[in-house]
């Protein structure tokens, strides 16, 4: 039943996540720092040059664990004033021009698109000389978007099966990166997409858990208030 | 004489304190058997007022701007202390709002508190409510997402279906001849001023509406029949203040906590209360795959749906909310209370709630043609209940009601 409950709570989201393109899970915990330090470098290195973060603080950063020269000397290529945040050079008329449309900021993200879809989404490039930037993507066919890992990846094909039965993903050039290897890659670039999304998620919870102590307490003084108040009522 | 009555005497005599805090409070003698259902009214108050603070905070951060107004959320998520929490507040809160709202109208369906001398209370509560849809529908543009954007846009447009003046007047209303900056600053005015002015005067309205009259009950009996010969106080009534005012806080307290499990653990509630779309900022060039309103907008949006023709579905949709103003006239049934209805009557709002809910959930999905086949035969539910009830509330067999609550 509970589950059930649940399931019908998250329809909308999973409806409008899944456009009949199965998804796979992302491997997100925001509590793993090591991984959530991994992905903001994937970020700050693959990511950052074409998609801003505009409402991203590099400072925030450090709410991932790392001290203020880490992220100045490793994270920051464009400026060194730690409050800034992390916006781009690259103009949106110029890539408007280069790619069709600007590259969508990264902030949120996460929770447009889901951590799932991005994980799929990055691993579901292959080679297609039929688009302007020889790349294509099952998962979102006809993307404005060249694969930029595909030196980690390698370069997918999209081998036609036939006769109706779908076509899969296979690896035509090996990259830099055994599959497992780029997965974890991928999930841990998602996994601080995800955090970016909310940098005060965890925190969240944790006020909740006290908020809640705090009424169940506030509870019980008030039931046996009620209760005095109208023991002479019958 | 004390200095605290010393004090109180001295206003007293300038302003009606005492004698206003004994009209609504001390010596407002309500119903001794009031039961879950009657937490909501209080709760919507509390809920008004959360609305209110946290709207104060908000508009200090937030840039009622088509350029900055986004960013200004998000800097309210990030850098504002406590923004985050505030704003999550606000946005669980108005859904929350929709909750309690609607079991607050429910329990006057199944008590019949609409019913005679309490018509008015009906009518007050009717205008707060349409008052509180178009709260709702302006707040949203605010955050300038995706959604915001193409709701406002989907909804000021059906203005444009009345013949002659439609696109005059949807064009008045955007002040754009697309939802714009223009748009964004108006239904900003109305959100933090012009709204909130009229729901608070509508709410005074109704409470003074409601002490007046007193309150109705889950026997639906008027306790007013039965007086104290000598106090002339209702002889199965108790002062409002301390009884319910300590019972009212158990049920805060309860709301409180899921009111703040939301907040803290599931804030966009799986896309309910936050749609994913409106994290994509606002684009006039890029329509969403799938434009739809919040969850307490698409009962009405399903019946608008379901019509084929645009001006009589925007007619219907109208008159889905309007018609609900006539129920005290149109319940012609000898007891006010479900307790002492019969079983026609039951399985008849048995069924409305069933197309409520449905139309509702209906709402949100693509309109497939099986979806619209079923909102079809939901809308002709929903406005039965309604037509048919003089009819059915005559002929259906009701139980004696009690001259006074039963202990």
């Amino acid at each position: 039943m509970k589950k059930l409950l649940i399931a019908l709570l998250f329809a909308p989201l999973t409806v409008l996540a899944s456009e009949n393109v199965h998804l796979d899970k992302a491997p997100v915990n925001l509590q793993d720092y090591a991984s959530l330090q991994r992905g903001a470098r994937t970020f700050t290195n693959y990511c950052l040059t074409c998609h801003s973060a505009n409402y991203m603080r590099y400072s925030r950063l450090q709410d991932i664990g790392l001290t203020k020269d880490q992220i100045k000397h490793n994270l920051m290529f464009a400026t060194d004033a730690i409050g800034s945040r992390m916006t781009i050079a690259m103009r949106p008329e110029d890539s408007k021009k280069w790619f069709g449309m600007a590259p969508p900021d990264l902030t949120v993200e996460a929770r447009s698109r889901t951590p799932d879809w991005i994980y799929t989404y990055l691993r579901s490039f292959y080679r297609d000389d039929k688009r302007p930037t020889g790349w294509n993507n099952t998962v979102f066919p006809n993307v404005a978007m060249p694969d930029v890992l595909y030196g980690l990846q390698g370069q997918q094909v999209l081998k036609d099966a036939g006769n109706g039965d779908k076509s899969e993903l296979v690896l035509a050039v090996p990259g830099k990166m055994s599959a497992a290897e780029y997965d974890a890659t991928v999930g841990d670039l998602v996994n601080y997409l995800a955090w970016m999304g909310e940098p005060g998620k965890i925190k969240r919870m944790e006020l909740g858990v006290m908020v809640l102590l705090f009424l169940g307490l506030f509870f019980i003084l008030a039931y046996y208030l009620k209760k005095e108040f109208w023991k002479d009522i019958h | 004489m004390s200095a605290m009555q010393k004090l109180v005497g001295w206003i007293d005599d300038r302003f009606p304190l005492t004698s206003n805090w004994k009209a609504h409070l001390s010596e407002y003698y309500a119903p001794k058997n009031f039961n879950f259902w009657y937490f909501f009214g209080s709760l919507a108050l509390l809920v008004l007022v959360n609305q209110i603070v946290t709207g104060i905070f908000l508009t200090m951060n937030y840039k009622p701007d088509a350029k900055l107004a986004f960013a200004s959320v998000e800097y309210i998520m990030r850098d504002v202390e406590w923004g985050w929490l505030i704003r999550y507040m606000h946005s669980v809160g108005a859904s929350m709002f929709f909750v309690v709202v609607y079991l607050h109208m429910f329990r006057g369906l199944i008590y019949g508190s609409y019913r005679k001398p309490r018509e008015l209370v009906w009518i007050f509560g009717m205008m707060i409510y349409l008052a509180l849809m178009a709260e709702a529908f302006m707040g949203y543009l605010l955050p300038w997402g995706q959604m915001s954007f193409w709701g406002a846009q989907v909804i000021i447009s059906l203005f444009g279906a009345i013949p002659y003046v439609g696109d005059a007047l949807s064009l008045w209303i955007r002040g754009d001849f697309v939802v714009s900056d223009a748009t964004l600053n108006r239904f900003f005015a109305f959100h933090v001023i012009a709204l909130p002015l009229v729901l608070l005067g509508l709410v005074v309205a109704h409470i003074i509406a409601l002490h007046e009259v007193g309150s109705n009950n889950p026997e639906g009996i008027e306790i007013k029949k039965h007086k104290d010969p000598v106090t002339h106080i209702p002889l199965d009534g108790i002062p409002f203040h301390p009884y319910y005012t300590v019972k009212d806080i158990v049920g805060v307290v309860v709301f409180l906590m899921v009111f703040s499990a939301i907040i803290f653990f599931a804030p966009e509630m799986g896309g309910w209360f936050l749609e994913p779309d409106n994290f994509i900022p606002a684009n006039p060039f890029k329509t969403p795959e799938h434009i739809s309103p919040l969850w307490y907008f698409t009962p009405f949006y399903a019946i608008l749906r379901a019509i084929p023709d645009k001006l009589l579905g925007v007619m219907s949709m109208g008159a889905s909310v309007v018609i609900m103003f006539f129920l005290p006239w149109l319940d012609r049934s000898k007891v006010k209370s479900i307790r002492y209805r019969g079983t026609l009557y039951k399985v008849i709002l048995t069924l409305f709630v069933i197309s409520f809910i449905g139309l509702g959930y209906v709402g949100t999905k693509e309109p497939t043609p099986t979806f619209t086949l079923i909102a079809r035969v939901l809308s002709i539910m929903y406005f039965a209940f309604f037509i048919l009830m003089p009819w059915y509330t005559t002929i259906d067999k009701t139980k004696p009601v009690p001259e006074r609550i039963p202990e």
